[in-house]
């Protein structure tokens, strides 16, 4: 176990080294980032002025080994819009995206685990039709456009919703969410849901079918016994991965959904500085969301090793 | 959904590698097995016909893997084809469906001058914000109403429907050969050539898909063409991971074991034997990832990051609709349907290309 871990862990460290790579370099590719980095309307003598400062008349190497040293403490350096450095920026929104990535993880959990599992033991059913439908409007339907039609029903028609904004209240010095949060978690989480579903489904149906499952019915078990202790702890182990998958993506930001409901979080912040075209900013952005993202693949990994020997060995 | 495109990749992987083995391995095999008693090289006779089938269009692995034509096999030819493939549709009424949905929005890019009804650039502000026909101020002359600027929105839709398909046709095929050829190349040199490319492909499919294309999409600029790199290039890793999964799975099997015996050179054994069995699933995953990236397109398109905003497509229409959302909404609402008619249609369409090409799947579903 330990040296699985351990190789996962140099994999991943890998990964985000590339990821720093390209985060540099794509700047680079346009030919002269310090026109990128500066409002159109600078004069030469700013644009050069900038260059020196920034340092970006130096040998690229030189600027990619310095490049490569601060972001590895976290030094983006700063956005040029908000004269602040892009890391703090970024953990200002992180607590925003979280809500709304942890809500919208609940509610896809919460409603596609038990309709994949309805479906997956009455296949053919009225439920099994439903959930299949669902997992394939969850894939089918952009949320961006989902968000629209949410809030021009629950918002502007039956007025339940806020249509925009993130409201919190605070209760013994806890930030808690308050009713804003559900419209932009429920768009965002029905592509979830829907992978939810069909993995639920597909892998309930696999294991109805295995002998231990026929062992417990022969024994006497009841149903949903069966059903819990059987079927569905085994239908967990790849569960997880596409959780820790799915949360990873759901924690980098949404930039559709928070744009939409001007949701304070990181993918409103990335919308807004390339508006802005605010590049050191997005370059952080691209970076922050990548290790989120790997990490919880790592810890994805690391669980399903712990859950499922067998992977340890591969 | 983002990642949607990301997201996405990752069920539609797992499903197709899984496959495709079974219906690989008893169509050559049985066909080894039945030649080998007149001697060696009538062998090699009967799997070069059977390879000269393969090359049409992978209908031979539709046939092998069904089971359901194995006599008529010698009845070749397109019609028969045609036929076949219409019954198998016809069993399977969703995928049925999904080919007519498809069919319908290539028909209406490939037409779009001869079926809209108006020109769908022309602003004419009188007409201005138009409601859709069944409301009580609309009329025949605009069905699905006219935006802000009064252009019509179903010829805007029509004509939307030819930069979602452009997009999505050159994406899939930039993505699809490039990954392909990288994927036959690191499956079957292994070693440490393959551990490097699956190395770089592995990271680029760990990354958040959508955070890096709007990235990219911000230094480039917006264009048509700059929209079909982008998703072809960051699409490639995909076709890659599926293909050299495949070849994998295939240098192993009993089909090409024989074919090295008798001494079939690597080239041959890539271009007749390997090839043709990879139709089935790159044909597949061609269809979930043109659809994700007609998805993408339009999500590129309503942050403004797609092509130009004087051109109709539908992420362009969803954003300019957005401002309107609660007074004209059907401005924005028509073009998010169009977007949903299409993915439907092209879900429906790969899931019934999976069963078909894989008949294993097939049975666990029903």
């Amino acid at each position: 176990m330990k040296r699985y871990i351990i190789s996962r862990v140099v994999q991943a460290i890998g990964i985000l080294f590339g990821v720093l790579f390209i985060v540099f370099f794509m700047l680079q590719l346009t030919g002269d980032p310090v026109s990128l980095l500066i409002s159109r309307h600078a004069s030469p003598e700013e644009v050069e002025a900038l260059r020196d400062e920034l340092g970006f008349n130096r040998p690229i190497l030189v600027q990619f080994t310095s490049f490569i040293s601060r972001a590895v403490v976290g030094d983006f350096g700063k956005s040029l819009r908000h004269h602040q450095p892009a890391m703090d920026l970024i953990l200002e929104r992180l607590p925003a995206t979280m809500e709304l990535a942890v809500a919208a993880l609940l509610i896809s959990l919460v409603l596609g685990i038990p309709l994949g599992l309805i479906a997956g033991s009455n296949p053919g059913s009225f439920w099994d039709v439903l959930s299949r439908g669902t997992g394939l409007l969850g894939q089918t339907i952009p949320n961006f456009w989902l968000a629209l039609i949410l809030i021009l029903v629950f918002s502007v028609n039956l007025g339940w919703f806020p249509s925009f904004g993130r409201e919190t209240w605070t209760f013994m010095g806890l930030t808690l969410p308050t009713r804003s949060v559900f419209l932009p978690a429920f768009s965002l989480s029905l592509f979830t849901m829907g992978q939810l579903i069909r993995f639920t489904r597909s892998a309930v149906l696999e294991i109805r079918s295995e002998d231990y499952v026929r062992t417990a019915y022969s024994k006497g078990l009841a149903a949903h016994r069966v059903y819990i202790r059987h079927i569905l702890r085994n239908a967990s182990i790849p569960l997880i991965s596409i959780v820790g998958v799915q949360f990873g993506y759901l924690l980098s930001g949404s930039i559709y959904i928070e744009t939409i409901f001007s949701w304070p979080g990181l993918g409103n912040l990335l919308a807004e500085s390339i508006g802005n075209r605010d590049f050191a900013l997005v370059q952080a952005i691209a970076f922050f969301s990548s290790f989120v993202v790997v990490t919880l693949n790592l810890l994805t990994d690391i669980a399903y090793g712990l859950a499922d020997p067998r992977i340890r060995y591969e | 959904m983002e990642k949607s495109e990301p997201e996405i990749k990752p069920m539609h992987q797992g499903k197709v590698m899984d496959k495709s083995e079974p219906e690989v391995k008893p169509m050559h095999q049985g066909k080894v097995m039945e030649k080998s008693e007149p001697g060696i090289k009538q062998m090699h006779q009967g799997m070069d016909t059977k390879v000269a089938a393969a090359k049409k269009g992978g209908e031979t692995s539709l046939q092998g893997g069904t089971g359901l034509a194995v006599d008529e096999e010698k009845k070749k030819g397109l019609l028969h084809f045609v036929i076949y493939t219409g019954r198998l549709l016809l069993r399977d009424k969703a995928g049925a469906v999904g080919l007519v949905m498809f069919s319908m929005v290539v028909f209406a890019a490939l037409f779009a001058p001869w079926i809209a009804p108006h020109d769908p650039m022309k602003q004419n502000l009188r007409d201005s914000k138009k409601p859709p026909v069944w409301y009580e101020k609309g009329s025949m002359e605009y069905p699905l109403g006219t935006d802000n600027l009064g252009r019509d929105i179903l010829s805007r839709i029509i004509y939307g429907s030819r930069v979602s398909l452009t997009v999505g046709f050159f994406g899939v095929l930039i993505a699809c050969s490039l990954g392909t050829v990288i994927g036959l190349f690191s499956g079957f040199k292994g070693g440490r050539t393959d551990n490097l490319i699956m190395g770089g492909v592995n990271m680029i499919l760990a990354l958040p898909y959508l955070v890096f294309v709007v990235f990219i999409a911000a230094i480039l600029g917006s264009s048509l063409l700059n929209v079909i790199l982008i998703f072809g290039f960051t699409d490639i890793p995909i076709f890659v991971r599926i293909t050299r999964g495949e070849v994998i799975k295939m240098r192993t099997s009993g089909f090409v074991e024989s074919a090295e015996s008798i001494g079939a050179t690597n080239t041959r054994i890539i271009f007749s034997h390997i090839l043709p069995n990879l139709l089935g699933p790159i044909i597949t995953i061609a269809t979930f990832e043109m659809s994700a990236m007609i998805f993408y397109e339009a999500g590129l398109g309503f942050l403004g990051l797609s092509v130009p905003p004087s051109i109709p497509s539908w992420g362009n229409m969803l954003a300019a609709g957005r401002k309107y959302l609660t007074i004209y909404p059907w401005i924005a609402t028509f073009p998010g349907l169009a977007i949903v008619f299409t993915g439907l249609g092209m879900n429906l369409l790969g899931d019934w290309l999976r069963d078909v090409l894989d008949p294993r799947m097939r049975r666990v579903k029903k």
